[in-house]
């Protein structure tokens, strides 16, 4: 693709499975299925151990996502859907995913799978995705006690940072670093609404400001807008960031400035937390139905 | 657990809490409310799943104003639906 057309916005879609593993010696194979707003997620366990996954964009049909997805997650594996025993769906597309036996919300699977990939210690998940950001309390279990949604708007989730990295003319694996070149925190911009943000971030670089300068006013409003959210159910350490905003370094270390708690390290990649937290309430269903709970 | 519906914006917070732990399912908030904010839905938290109160997805971005008949500036304020709830499960923030 030229220069000229390059799509900043668009992030990488990637599968990966786990090498020395074989789903033939499993007894129990479930996956999770997280359609989101913008990105859509599959992974598949075994005996609740993660396998096999993929994340790629959403689609405008949510059926057809679920399905691609699913497919590319067990490609080369020789997996079929007909050999996975239980599947659950979650997210905003959730209903729409047609061999799902069951819906879970990707609350309960967020805060589930930031357990498994982050360790019990876990009490406070902060899940940012495409369209939303949901604060979320959870138990030593992994089961949720509070959970707070802001789904008013658009500004400080993904898709805030996608217009952005448009804008720019950075792409959205490189913003955060770009954030963080610069030497003083600016003034943040506009939080309450993404394209008020958008609009005051070119009014600054219309009065000459570099583009670090604007990247890092904007990241610092995307995060204040965070930590009023997080502040309502209160923050309990050990804390997590989930979701695809997670692998943004501009937003996750602003973040560990200001609330001066540092979130713990992923083990795994956090745009999974969604679809291994539906995979592992796949595995607990599945057991149920064949009696073992 | 606590579940907040609602959002906050410049001016205020606005969320209406239920406690799902106290909530029995017993649908009384739902037709105490005179404005149809709240609904019984699946329990999709857990894999029990039973039926528990929620607000609904059209009232959760208005809430303010749906709510905003029983909450009078001055005099006395009657929330239809946290006097309805026998067990005690909903709360305001605002």
């Amino acid at each position: 693709m030229s220069e000229k057309s390059k799509e900043f916005w668009r992030w990488r879609e990637y599968r990966h499975t786990m090498p020395n593993m074989d789903w033939h010696d499993a007894k129990m194979v479930t996956a999770g299925v997280d359609i989101g707003s913008v990105g859509s997620k599959a992974a598949v366990m075994l005996d609740g151990e993660l396998y096999t996954y993929a994340a790629m964009r959403t689609g405008g049909v949510s059926e057809e996502t679920a399905v691609k997805a699913m497919n590319w997650a067990i490609e080369e594996t020789g997996l079929k859907t007909e050999d996975i025993h239980y599947v659950v769906g979650t997210g905003y597309g959730r209903v729409n995913v047609p061999f799902a036996k069951r819906t879970i919300t990707e609350i309960a699977c967020h805060a589930r799978g930031a357990h498994y990939i982050y360790g019990p210690t876990v009490r406070t998940v902060l899940d940012i995705g495409g369209q939303d950001c949901k604060a979320i309390r959870c138990d030593e279990k992994g089961k949720v006690m509070s959970f707070l949604m802001n789904d008013k708007c658009a500004a400080g989730t993904g898709r805030g940072l996608e217009v952005f990295a448009d804008l720019i003319r950075t792409p959205i694996e490189e913003l955060g670093k770009t954030s963080l070149s610069v030497q003083d925190e600016p003034q943040p911009v506009s939080n309450t609404c993404v394209i008020f943000a958008k609009a005051e971030s070119v009014a600054l670089l219309r009065q000459g400001w570099p583009k670090e300068k604007v990247s890092a006013a904007y990241h610092l409003a995307m995060v204040n807008r965070i930590i009023d959210l997080l502040t309502k159910v209160g923050i309990e350490k050990d804390f997590v960031v989930t979701g695809g905003v997670a692998k943004n370094t501009g937003i996750v270390s602003r973040l560990e400035r200001n609330l001066k708690l540092k979130p713990l390290e992923p083990k795994l990649d956090p745009i999974l937390a969604g679809a291994i937290g539906s995979a592992l309430f796949a595995k607990a269903l599945y057991e149920k139905e064949i009696g073992l709970r | 657990m606590k579940a907040y519906y609602g959002y906050k914006d410049g001016s205020g917070d606005y969320f209406i809490i239920i406690d799902t732990d106290k909530c029995n399912g017993c649908r009384k908030c739902v037709d105490a409310c005179p404005h149809r904010v709240f609904e019984l839905i699946k329990d999709e938290f857990d894999i029990e799943g039973g039926l528990m109160a929620a607000v609904t997805e059209e009232h959760r971005k208005k809430i303010k104003y749906s709510c905003g008949p029983c909450k009078p500036m001055s005099g006395e304020r009657k929330l239809q639906c946290v006097l309805a709830c026998e067990a005690k499960a909903i709360t305001h923030s605002w």
